[in-house]
C-alpha cells in the first residue's frame, strides 16, 4: 500500500506541475533569460570577442618627448581606451562616470623624471584623478602607467636628444652633489659610458636602445579541460540561476504542503493508513524531480544555445546536479515544517533563498568575493552547488572533484530532512 | 457483548490551557448515523480529528471494530473515511485524478480503483464530469465530490464534518439522499452540523456536546421526551439544543 500511495503522491505533484503551463514556461524560461543576460556580462573572453577596455583620459601639460613617448605608449595599449581632454574637461569625466581614471602628467615631467631616473633628484608627480567606484581600475591603469612610464623615461634617457642633454647635464652637476664620492664616480663612469653608446650607436647608424620590459608574455588559459580552454561565463551563469530557481521550485513545494494543509487536503493524507516517512518522502521525490528538470532544462538550452559544454566529468555532473535537487528538495520540506501561511513563507523563504544564492556565488562568481566571505560561504549549500557545476562543465575536472560537493549536498539534505523530521507540524486540529 | 463499530471511551485533549475535549464517550453501531451537535467551539471537530487520527488524545481510546489503532500506517485506519468540513480537493485536477489519488492513499489500484471512482461518482451523480478540472465545478458539485473522495475506499465508518456547508437545497438534498444510500449498506456514519433539521431528519441519535462535555446522548425522540412539549405540540430540537447549551453567542 505504501508503494502505490507514494506512486500516486509523486504523480499527482508532477500532474499539479505540468497542469499550469504558463507557471511552467515561466519556470524553465525566467531562468533561462536572467542566466542568458548574466552570462552575457561575465561571458569572459573568447577568440573573437573584443575584451572590456578601461577609459582612461590622460592630460599631457608637458609636451616633452618623454611624455609623448608615454601618450604613444598607453594609446598603444589595448586593455585602455584613450582620450586626451583638458584638465578640466577630464575631471568632469570622472566625476560623470565617463572614464575611470584621469592621468595628468605635470609641466617638466620629462626633464624632472630623466634627472631622477639618472640620480637623486626630485621625482615629479603624476596626478591620478579617479572613479571612487572603480578602485580596480585605478590600481590597473596604476600599474600599466608604471610600465610605460619606465619604458619611456629609459628608451629617452639612453638614447632620446631630450635624455642626452639630461645625462650631458647630470655629468656636469656630478660635483656639485651632495652624493658620496664613491657613488657620484659610479655614476659618472655609467653616464659616460652612455653617451659613449649613444656615439657609437650614431656613427653606425644604428637605432636607439634604452630600457625595455625585460620579458615578454605568452598568456595560457589553464583548466582541467586543457591548455587553452575557455572560461564559459554562460557555464557559471547558468549553473548559478538554475540553483537560485531550483531553489525557488522547492519553495513552492514547501508552501505548497502549506496550501494542503489550509484546503484540508492534509487531513485526507493523515487520515489514510500511510506512514509519516511516506507522505514526506513522496513530496521529496516530487521536488527532487521538478527541481532537476529545472536545472537540467536550463542547461540543455545552454549547451544548444551558447556551446556550454562539460568538459569534466559527465557522471559527476549528474552526480552534483541529483544531490543538489535532493538538497533543494529537503529544503522544500524544511519550508513546510517551519512555515506558518503559505503567503508569509513565501516572502521569507524567497528572501533565504535570495541570500543564499548571493553569497553561494550564483550571481557573480565567488573567486572575487573578499576572502574573508569565501571563507564563510562554504557553509552556504548553493556555493557547493554553483562550484562543484563550475568544476564539471568550464573547469573541466573529473568525477574526483565531483565527490566532495556531491557529499556536502547530500549532508546539507540529511540536516534539512532532520530538521524537518523535528519540527514538522504532524496534528491538524 | 459485540464490538461496536466505533468507540469513544473518555477522550480528553487540551491546547495549552484550553480543554477542547473533555471526558467524551460514545458509541456507533453499524447502519446508524449518529448527529454531533454543538455550537462553534464545543469540540466536535476535535473529538472528529481524533477518530481520524489527526490528533493524539491525551486521555482515552478509540477503537474501530474493537481495534484500535496502534500506528498512522495501521491497516484498520482503512475502516475510516474522512469528509472534512473544508472542500478537499485539488481544484487543477479532474475529478477522476482526485478520486484516483484518494483512492491510492488506500492501497486501491488498476480496475479496483476504476470501479471505486465509476460507483463513488455515481453515487454523487457526477459520472459526466469526471474529467472536467474541479475548478469548473459549482460549490454544492465540489461538496459532492468532497464526499465521493471519502466513500471510494468503500469504509465502514464514515465521518462527515458539516459535509453541507454552502450548499445549495438541491445539492443538500442530493447529499442526504446519498447518506440515506450509506445507512441502508451498513455504514455508519458520525455526521456534525450546526443544522437541527439535517439531524432531525438523519440521525437515528444525537449526541449534543458543548465546552468540550457530552450533554445528552440519546434517540431524537429521547431527547424530545426531556423537555416540555410546546402548546403546538413535542418540543423541537432546536428548543432543546438550546435549552443545554444555552443562548450566549459563541465566536
Amino acid at each position: 500500500m505504501g508503494l502505490a500511495a507514494f506512486v500516486a503522491l509523486v504523480r499527482k505533484d508532477l500532474q499539479l506541475f505540468f497542469s499550469d503551463r504558463r507557471a511552467v514556461i515561466l519556470t524553465f524560461a525566467v531562468p533561462i533569460a536572467i542566466a542568458s543576460f548574466f552570462g552575457s556580462i561575465f561571458r569572459g573572453a573568447g577568440d573573437n570577442d573584443e575584451p572590456a577596455k578601461i577609459a582612461v583620459a590622460i592630460v599631457d601639460r608637458d609636451g616633452s618627448a618623454i611624455s609623448k613617448s608615454i601618450l604613444a605608449g598607453i594609446r598603444a595599449d589595448r586593455s585602455l581606451d584613450t582620450s586626451t581632454p583638458g584638465v578640466d574637461e577630464a575631471r568632469a569625466a570622472v566625476r560623470r562616470g565617463d572614464v575611470a581614471v584621469a592621468v595628468v602628467v605635470p609641466p617638466g615631467f620629462g626633464d624632472a623624471a630623466g634627472r631622477a631616473f639618472l640620480s637623486q633628484g626630485e621625482k615629479p608627480q603624476v596626478d591620478l584623478l579617479f572613479d571612487p567606484s572603480r578602485g580596480a581600475e585605478l590600481a590597473m591603469v596604476r600599474g600599466m602607467l608604471t610600465g610605460h612610464v619606465m619604458e619611456a623615461v629609459g628608451k629617452e634617457v639612453f638614447s632620446g636628444a631630450q635624455g642626452r642633454a639630461i645625462v650631458d647635464e647630470t655629468l656636469r652637476q656630478l660635483d656639485t652633489g651632495t652624493m658620496p664620492a664613491e657613488t657620484r664616480d659610479t655614476l659618472r663612469i655609467l653616464l659616460q659610458s652612455v653617451q659613449r653608446l649613444n656615439q657609437q650607436s650614431d656613427a653606425s647608424g644604428g637605432g636607439g636602445g634604452g630600457i625595455t620590459v625585460p620579458y615578454s608574455v605568452k598568456e595560457s588559459a589553464l583548466t582541467g579541460g586543457g591548455i587553452n580552454a575557455q572560461y564559459n561565463g554562460y557555464a557559471h551563469s547558468f549553473a548559478g540561476m538554475g540553483i537560485q530557481f531550483l531553489l525557488f521550485a522547492a519553495i513552492d513545494l514547501g508552501t505548497g504542503i502549506l496550501l494542503e494543509r489550509q484546503l484540508g487536503i492534509w487531513k485526507r493524507f493523515r487520515s489514510a493508513p500511510l506512514s509519516r516517512f511516506t507522505l514526506l518522502a513522496a513530496r521529496g521525490a516530487s521536488g527532487t524531480i521538478i527541481t532537476l528538470l529545472t536545472l537540467l532544462v536550463s542547461f540543455a538550452f545552454a549547451m544548444i544555445v551558447f556551446n556550454v559544454k562539460i568538459h569534466g566529468s559527465v557522471i559527476g555532473f549528474l552526480a552534483i546536479a541529483i544531490a543538489c535537487s535532493i538538497m533543494a528538495a529537503t529544503f522544500g520540506l524544511l519550508v513546510a515544517a517551519l512555515g506558518n501561511t503559505a503567503a508569509s513563507t513565501r516572502r521569507v523563504a524567497g528572501f533565504a533563498v535570495l541570500v543564499m544564492v548571493m553569497l553561494g556565488g550564483a550571481w557573480v562568481p565567488s573567486f572575487i568575493f573578499p576572502a574573508w566571505l569565501q571563507r564563510i560561504t562554504v557553509v552556504v549549500p548553493a556555493r557547493w552547488a554553483v562550484d562543484g557545476l563550475d568544476a564539471m562543465t568550464w573547469r573541466g575536472l573529473g568525477l574526483d572533484a565531483a565527490i566532495v560537493p556531491t557529499l556536502v549536498l547530500l549532508g546539507f539534505a540529511v540536516l534539512f530532512a532532520g530538521v524537518t523530521l523535528l519540527k514538522f507540524r504532524w496534528e491538524e486540529a | 457483548m459485540p464490538d461496536h463499530m466505533l468507540a469513544i471511551t473518555n477522550l480528553h485533549k487540551s491546547f495549552g490551557t484550553t480543554r477542547a475535549v473533555d471526558d467524551v464517550s460514545f458509541t456507533l453501531e453499524r447502519g446508524q448515523l449518529l448527529g454531533l451537535l454543538g455550537p462553534n467551539g464545543a469540540g466536535k471537530t476535535t473529538t472528529v480529528s481524533m477518530i481520524a487520527g489527526l490528533v493524539t488524545p491525551d486521555q482515552g481510546a478509540v477503537t474501530i471494530g474493537g481495534a484500535s489503532v496502534s500506528s498512522d500506517s495501521d491497516p484498520v485506519k482503512r475502516r475510516l473515511g474522512l469528509v472534512p468540513q473544508d472542500l478537499a480537493l485539488y481544484d487543477e485536477l479532474t475529478a477522476r485524478a482526485n478520486l484516483r489519488l484518494f483512492g491510492s492513499l488506500y492501497g486501491l489500484s488498476g480496475e479496483a480503483l476504476d470501479r471505486a471512482i465509476g460507483s463513488s461518482l455515481t453515487l454523487v451523480g457526477l459520472s459526466d464530469r469526471a474529467d472536467d478540472r474541479v475548478k469548473t465545478f459549482s460549490g454544492g458539485m465540489k461538496r459532492r465530490l468532497n464526499l465521493a473522495a471519502g466513500l471510494l475506499h468503500d469504509p465502514d465508518i464514515v465521518l462527515l464534518d458539516e459535509p453541507t456547508v454552502g450548499v445549495d437545497p438541491q445539492s443538500r438534498n442530493a447529499i442526504f439522499d446519498n447518506l440515506e444510500q450509506l445507512k441502508s449498506r451498513g455504514k455508519a456514519l458520525l455526521y456534525t452540523t450546526h443544522y437541527m433539521e439535517e439531524a432531525e431528519r438523519l440521525a437515528d441519535r444525537i449526541v449534543i456536546m458543548d465546552h468540550g462535555r457530552v450533554l445528552a446522548d440519546d434517540t431524537l425522540s429521547g431527547l424530545r421526551a426531556r423537555v416540555p412539549a410546546g402548546a403546538d405540540g413535542e418540543a423541537s430540537l432546536e428548543t432543546l439544543f438550546l435549552t443545554l447549551t444555552g443562548r450566549t453567542l459563541r465566536d
